[in-house]
């Protein structure tokens, strides 16, 4: 089978669908590599790299959609590569195909079979396919970077000769993939970093990267079954706008994240929230491509407002390394439909059946729900309604539990009395309280002392020695009371290696305890 | 020669010398002081029993005959064990306990026997209590004695007498109706008490009394003889507390209070650790005693694994482990067996010197005793700040580079979370596979003392290195130090 990878025709896109290393890596599952020339240069990847990595040169884009039997691309093809494109091809690509209806048309009726890229559902088994993830790796990184490029000072804080620095207080508005990233980026160089997120479930990994959790009084949770957040209802976005306000007084970096998938991202920073950010402050707005977060942001541009803040609205994507995980994401996804050798299209696939945009003239979109949420919200909120009710009922269960308890030990206490003889139950009365304070003293004892613990009851248990003594005593004549006197001296023996040996190993074992 | 109060007097220092012995415990440093207080208080018990009034001097011969031989044999044993072999000391003293509260049951029988008995109601009341007494002390005693005996025999796996090894069996033995078969030995036991304090005859309440030893001595075999291997912890602290009961059973049937009392704290000493130990794993302490491992799935298709296991080599551990920030070392039995803490302690030293955040997480079950890791771990001379429980540390497992696993396997089975037809489902583990990277030392692919397969080696951040793991951690060691 063969692959072929054309030229990007975008002049804003510089990543390619093929490094070197998936090259040989396609080559390795069997397939034939065709590669536009010049098809690298803007990821800086030589057509004598694809050369030397086995992959065959070919002049035009005409030729690649000609010979291929699968189209790897980065960017939604243009309606004039789509003429080029032949019936039963198959296109990996980024697609975004809640956007680009009339695209899946002219795809369709091509009939060319176009698997969107974007559209990969969030699976464990998918992740490594997951180009949206890998990409929205790089973003939250270099996020970070923009930043301190257009932030004046360090990002850590240190105390040096010359004086005391503060460390950057950064903001990381949506922990998703891309947030969590800037997260953990920031975070390793030094700055205060906090994160704000509508969906709960994920404050655990905020805190994981090292961030703190912000969060808003109002119980509302904007996790949905497809991994996304949802939107949130009034109440929740004033709560939020409050807290961002505040934030942004104090906060020298905000990095907003958030998209919501099939339309323009929510405005989250409006324009009183720049106004009272300090002069010298930095956004970086990674949802510039779909609208901003950011009222001011301006797509593709780097801008400063009259008060001195500055703007982010476009991102060097690292189209080296962006294209190298591109590949690698296109590569995994090749081998999950069969290689070269066993390649099909399998619409009964999770991933293929919604990922694969058009079929034989058909267009699949939008894809089945699939919810893939770790938490089952639904299941747990009746639990949380009435905490305070069920609180009593347990109180309540377990007063009439102990009632009931104490009183079968008052009868059974007031039957020893009434049968038993006066000093047997004064010994029982001794046994049950040493019973009690066995209990409170040995809760105490210290985890790792459990072995030596063991060894000193084992050592003191050897008090049985006291009855073996005592029997011995008793007798008048050792010798005329031969059966006893065999017995106890036995008794006392092993009693006694008990004690000693009990002890000694205690004392051996602890010894070895030092800080 | 003392009086019987003062005799009286220094029983009750004993006892409150017993219970600061135990509180001692409760951190390392008073601990060394508590083992004073418990030898000072059994010094003081015994010499006030010597030297009490009611001691008649022709004793004094085999009292100290025993006890010098005793002291020598006990040394000697303390002495010489290996601290790997501590489960097995321990267990075979709880036998010598449970021996000893035989004897003296029997030897409290046969003086009552002795004397003429009195024929008033209340003496005949006192007598029946006695005979209750003394058949419950040699009951739990009886059972004690074999049942330490078996378990000792299942931890110390094999003995070696002359040239020939004799191995013992350390599976669990499951036979059909073990519970009804056990149940109707116990009900044996309790009738033939009844008989036994009814009946005039001296010579048939002997037979019953010896009868009866025998069957708990049978119970006692076939109680530990069921429970598997990855239970031993709770089997040894049952019998711990098992014993301390023996001894205050013979405390009542002497009238002695401070056997009653010491042997109440030991047994409920015994009690909590079994119950600490179930708790770790998630077991209830009656599916322990009463069953073998296995009845306690809870139905299901077992889980497919996915994944392969890959192997790594001494050199690519070593390098992991020189590029790692932090590391957590997982272990377990197979450390113990291996004696591979003096070099684990030697590479982790290694590690600390170059500034790496290297800790030891420690299961509550790991090992076959309760607090077995940190024993071994503390005789490598390991400090015991760096020693961290399972709670402590698992919070910090995604932020750790490299977790080590060395002869652990069960306390690290991802499954026990997320396999609901796992055998240990829902018993909470170290959660190794949140690190970074894995390393599991292993002699071989086998399943760990449970039984269950290991979705962890499959893990794609799991690499597996086979081999002897003190052998394997000294090759490291090497190529560290290069």
């Amino acid at each position: 089978m063969k692959v072929g990878i054309p030229c990007e025709i975008s002049p804003n896109e510089l990543r390619v669908a093929a490094t070197p290393k998936t090259i040989k890596r396609l080559q390795k599952q069997g397939f034939e590599v065709f590669i536009q020339r010049n098809a690298g240069n803007k990821a800086n990847f030589s057509d004598k790299d694809f050369e030397e990595a086995g992959a065959k040169l070919v002049d035009t884009a005409a030729e690649i959609y000609g010979l291929s039997d699968i189209v790897l691309k980065v960017k939604e093809p243009a309606v004039e590569e789509v003429a080029l494109m032949r019936e039963g091809l198959v296109l990996l690509s980024y697609l975004w195909p809640a956007q680009n209806q009339e695209l899946l048309k002219v795809l369709a009726d091509k009939k060319v079979n176009a698997v969107a890229m974007d559209a990969i559902p969030r699976i464990s088994r998918a992740q490594k396919m997951d180009v949206l993830s890998s990409m929205a790796n790089i973003a939250g990184y270099r996020s970070v970077i923009e930043a301190s490029f257009y932030f004046g000072r360090f990002l850590n804080g240190q105390i040096t000769a010359a004086g005391k620095v503060e460390p950057a207080k950064v903001l990381v508005i949506g922990a998703g993939v891309a947030g969590l990233a800037a997260i953990g980026a920031a975070n390793s160089l030094g700055a205060i970093v906090r994160a704000f997120d509508t969906r709960k479930e994920v404050a655990e990994q905020i805190q994981s990267m090292g961030a703190s959790f912000l969060t808003v009084e109002i119980e509302e949770d904007g996790a949905t079954s497809s991994g996304y957040s949802k939107e949130m209802s009034k109440e929740f976005i004033e709560a939020e706008m409050k807290l961002f306000l505040e934030q942004a007084a104090e906060v020298d970096i905000i990095i907003t994240t958030a998209q919501i998938p099939g339309r323009s991202a929510p405005k989250l920073i409006l324009d009183y929230h720049v106004a009272a950010m300090k002069p010298g402050s930095v956004i970086v707005d990674l949802a510039a491509s779909t609208g901003g977060n950011c009222v001011l942001t301006k797509n593709g541009e780097v801008h400063t407002t009259e008060n001195g803040v500055v703007i982010v609205g476009k991102l060097n994507l690292l189209p080296n390394q962006a294209s190298q995980l591109y590949g690698n994401n296109l590569c995994h996804l090749l081998d999950d439909m069969g290689k070269a050798e066993n390649f099909n299209i399998n619409m009964e696939d999770a991933i293929v059946s919604r990922a694969m945009v058009t079929h034989n003239g058909n267009i699949n979109w939008p894809p089945a729900p699939l919810p893939v949420s770790a938490t089952p919200k639904p299941a747990e909120k009746p639990v949380l309604e009435d905490p305070k009710i069920k609180e009593e009922r347990i109180a309540k269960k377990q007063a009439t539990a102990m009632i009931f308890r104490l009183l079968i030990i008052g009868a059974f206490l007031g039957l020893i009395g009434q049968f038993a003889p006066a000093d047997f139950v004064q010994h029982f009365t001794v046994f049950v309280l040493a019973v009690f304070i066995g209990w409170q003293v040995i809760w105490n004892v210290s985890h790792s002392l459990h072995t030596p613990l063991m060894a000193v009851t084992n050592a003191i248990s050897g008090i049985i020695v006291v009855g073996g003594l005592i029997q011995l005593g008793n007798l008048v004549d050792p010798l005329a009371n031969l059966p006893i006197t065999i017995l106890a001296t036995i008794a006392i023996l092993v009693a006694s290696i008990n004690i000693v040996g009990g002890f000694v190993v205690t004392h051996r074992m602890l010894k070895m305890f030092k800080k | 020669m003392i009086t019987d109060k003062i005799q009286i007097a220094a029983y009750l220092f004993a006892s409150i010398l017993f219970i600061y012995s135990l509180g001692g415990l409760s951190s390392q440093e008073s601990a060394k002081r508590g083992v004073m207080y418990g030898i000072v208080g059994m010094i003081i018990a015994m010499l006030a029993t010597v030297l009490g009034p009611k001691m008649q001097q022709g004793a004094y011969v085999y009292i100290i005959a025993s006890v010098s031989v005793a002291s020598f044999i006990g040394l000697a044993l303390a002495r010489k064990v290996e601290m790997t072999s501590m489960p097995q000391l321990v267990a075979i003293l709880h036998s010598f306990v449970g021996l000893a509260a035989v004897l003296v049951g029997f030897g409290s029988y046969l003086e009552e026997t002795g004397k003429t008995p009195d024929m008033t109601e209340e003496g005949h009341v006192k007598h029946v209590i006695h005979l209750v007494e003394v058949y419950l002390g040699v009951f739990i005693g009886a059972i004690t004695f074999t049942g330490s005996i078996i378990a000792w025999a299942k931890l110390q796996e094999k003995i070696k007498i002359g040239n020939k090894v004799f191995w013992f069996r350390t599976k669990p033995l499951l036979y059909p109706g073990r519970h009804a078969v056990n149940i109707i030995l116990v009900l044996i036991c309790i009738v033939m008490g009844v008989l036994f304090t009814l009946t005039e005859d001296a010579n048939l309440a002997m037979i019953y009394l010896l009868s009866m030893t025998a069957i708990a001595s049978f119970i006692g075999v076939m109680l530990v003889m069921a429970i598997g291997g990855a239970d031993m912890p709770v089997v040894v602290s049952m019998l711990n507390s098992y014993s301390g009961w023996a001894a205050s059973a013979a405390g009542f049937m002497l009238g002695n209070d401070l056997l009653i009392v010491t042997g109440a704290l030991v047994g409920s000493s015994g009690a909590i650790l079994s119950i600490i130990m179930c708790e770790a794993m998630n077991r209830s302490f009656f599916s322990v005693i009463f069953g073998g491992f296995g009845n306690a799935p809870s139905g299901g298709p077992a889980k497919e694994i996915e994944g392969e296991v890959t192997a790594v080599n001494h050199e690519e551990v070593a390098t992991l482990l020189k590029d790692a920030k932090s590391v957590v070392i997982v272990p377990g039995y197979g450390m113990a067996v291996a004696k591979a803490q003096y070099p684990i302690y030697e590479m982790v030293q290694t590690l600390r010197k170059e500034g790496k955040n290297v800790r030891f997480a420690i299961h509550p079950v790991a090992g076959r005793l309760p607090g077995h890791m940190n024993v071994l771990l503390a005789e490598a001379n390991v400090p015991y700040d760096i020693v961290l429980e399972m709670d402590e540390i698992n919070d910090d497992m995604p932020n750790t580079d490299v977790v080590m696993v060395i002869g652990a396997n069960d306390v690290v089975n991802p499954g026990a979370q997320d396999d609901p037809s796992s055998p240990i489902y829902g018993m909470p583990v170290i959660e190794a596979w949140k690190a970074e990277h894995v390393i599991v030392m292993k002699r071989s692919m086998s399943a760990g003392y449970a039984g269950v397969e290991n979705p962890l080696f499959y893990k794609s951040n799991t690499d597996m290195l086979y081999g002897d793991a003190k052998v394997s951690v000294e090759k490291i060691l090497g190529f560290l130090k290069d």
